[in-house]
């Protein structure tokens, strides 16, 4: 008994052990910056000198009046309502073409449509600012097909720079969902859909009615982690605008980095990048909650059912 | 007829996600004076190597190369052994207090990297280790790593417990036991952990970004593209040059591992 106590004894020491890497790193590198954003977002402090003046929930309520602060959140939002559509949407469209057996070339066809993931995306930024530039690819081919007469300028007007950092955001990130679904296509069983292409039913029922309802559970997933990762965006739009021009796609992550590391917008101030950065935070994980209940709800009827 | 159209339509799109990074590479190798006459051609001129000459030296692409690979290499090894071995902990025993570590591990992700961006800065900076490469591998392996931990932990629970019993026969304790019989065992999720950090690491930008404020020289190759970009706005074929070199090690990577980064990111969204 007692041998056997001093053996759990031992075991749970070395488990300890053995997470305690792990738990260091994660206290002092996300658990403890959390605790500290509150405090300095408590306090009107620049970052760069020592004082720090609390002044109670002052940032926040500035915060609240701060023009740019809600063109950024609204941005953020906006950017997140027209990518989570577009990229389920478009992955989807391709891993459906992508998933059909007898498909030639499918291999190279997804090494193609998925390679820009793995691309730096800071990197990937800066090279598309290139290729939307008045010499580009993009205007040579919308002058080429007379769509329009000159070259248009997408950095220089806010609708169009929108544009151009959804459709290259969809372009870099696109490869991953498509592999999610692919992933998630895999379980839909071949027997089934054969039966089906037998009784007659084309693609789009075969879609709606064989393959939809047994890729439904793992959409929730795959629409949360894209919603999440949405709201996080920063490389790209930091290195394709640079939330230009006039701020017309700053969205949180930049008008943060602005405010705490730049002198953009005046002097850096952490302790009121860091309410702006916890209020966000805080909407970014009620999003996500609310998300996982919604997905809970909908995986339960679809087992009632 | 469906099918060519399939074929059509996805030889398109295929074009049009590596038509950038062709276009990079070709105007790293393209003279100045052609890309300026001509930046869309992708043929017909003299390729030259003086773009990633005068990059290398001269915009110490060089030494952001070096500070590239160093981090990324201190930091898979950091997070390889952490995740590891907290993994095979979580995955493989019930101790005291596993469940709540994993939920609060698991929660993490949900934590976006800005809210936590300001203090991380701030705890590098006091530890005296702002603008090197130490304060970046450091605050590079800081987090849970949810997704290598959940794999690292999925696949331990899969391991026949009579092996461990085995090597527990043999006298080996808790250490050896995990040395020398369950982590050779985990090889194919640490090739998946690694290729997958290193893609990572190596594409980092944010945190890179602003540790590396004061201090050029430990600038990693996408900030320091990012910083040559704003001092060198007409020099398109010298960051062409700079992006193909930030480029080019992770396409080879990509070719080598498909297949494992591939599986990875799909064992992501089931796990």
């Amino acid at each position: 008994m007692t041998a056997r106590k001093k053996k759990t004894i031992t075991t749970n020491l070395w488990c300890w052990a053995f997470v305690s890497l792990t738990l260091i790193f994660y206290i002092l590198f996300q658990g403890y910056p959390i605790i500290c954003s509150v405090i300095y977002s408590l306090h009107d402090w620049s970052g760069m000198t020592p004082d720090m003046r609390y002044v109670g929930l002052a940032n926040f309520k500035n915060l609240m009046k701060d023009a740019m602060f809600w063109s950024a959140f609204k941005n953020s939002f906006k950017y997140m309502a027209v990518m989570v559509p577009l990229e389920v949407s478009v992955s989807l469209l391709y891993a459906c073409l992508l998933n059909s057996p007898k498909l030639k070339g499918k291999t190279f066809y997804r090494a193609c449509l998925f390679l820009p993931v793995v691309i730096t995306a800071a990197v990937a930024g800066i090279v598309m600012s290139f290729i939307f530039s008045t010499g580009g690819a993009v205007n040579y081919i919308l002058t080429s097909l007379k769509i329009v007469d000159k070259a248009v300028n997408w950095m220089g007007n806010a609708k169009l720079a929108v544009a151009a950092v959804v459709l290259v955001s969809l372009w870099k990130d696109v490869g991953t969902y498509m592999l999610y679904w692919l992933a998630v296509l895999q379980g839909v069983s071949k027997d089934i859909i054969e039966a089906a292409e037998l009784d007659g039913a084309n693609s789009i029922k075969l879609f709606f009615y064989v393959t939809l309802p047994v890729i439904a559970p793992a959409a929730g997933v795959i629409v949360i982690l894209c919603t999440i990762n949405s709201l996080k965006a920063f490389d790209i739009i930091q290195t394709l605008t640079g939330g230009g021009p006039f701020f017309a796609t700053d969205v949180i992550a930049t008008y943060i980095y602005k405010m705490a590391f730049t002198a953009d917008i005046g002097m850096p101030r952490f302790g009121y990048a860091s309410a702006a950065s916890l209020t966000f935070g805080f909407v970014v994980i009620i999003i996500g909650v609310i998300l996982n209940l919604i997905k809970g709800k909908l995986q339960r009827k679809e087992t009632a059912r | 007829m469906k099918k060519i159209l399939t074929h059509i339509f996805l030889a398109l799109m295929s074009f049009i996600s590596i038509y950038p990074l062709i276009w990079t590479i070709v105007s790293s190798v393209k003279p100045g004076t052609e890309f300026f006459t001509n930046q869309l051609s992708l043929t017909g001129f003299k390729p030259t190597l003086e773009n990633y000459i005068r990059v290398w030296g001269k915009a110490s692409f060089g030494t952001y190369f070096l500070n590239s690979v160093l981090v990324t290499v201190c930091t898979v090894c950091l997070v390889v052994i952490m995740t590891n071995l907290a993994g095979y902990a979580l995955g493989r025993y019930n101790f005291v207090g596993s469940k709540l570590l994993m939920g609060i591990f698991l929660s993490s992700i949900c934590i976006p990297l800005v809210s936590t961006l300001i203090p991380v800065y701030q705890i590098i900076r006091r530890v005296g280790l702002m603008g090197t490469r130490t304060g970046l591998i450091l605050a590079g392996a800081g987090g849970a790593h949810v997704v290598f931990l959940l794999l690292y932990s999925n696949y331990y629970k899969t391991v026949p417990y009579e092996l461990c019993e085995a090597a527990e026969m043999d006298g080996c304790g808790f250490f050896k036991t995990y040395l020398n019989v369950m982590a050779p065992l985990s090889k194919p999720i640490t090739t998946t952990v690694v290729i997958m950090e290193s893609v990572w690491t190596w594409n980092a930008f944010q945190l890179p970004l602003i540790l590396t404020l004061n201090n050029p020289k430990a600038r990693t190759l996408a900030v320091g593209l990012y910083s040559f970009k704003g001092e060198n706005t007409v020099d398109w074929t010298g960051i062409c040059a700079g992006g193909a070199i930030a480029m080019i090690p992770i396409i080879v990577l990509f070719i080598l591992f498909q297949k494992a980064i591939v599986d990875g990111m799909a064992g992501a969204v089931k796990g």
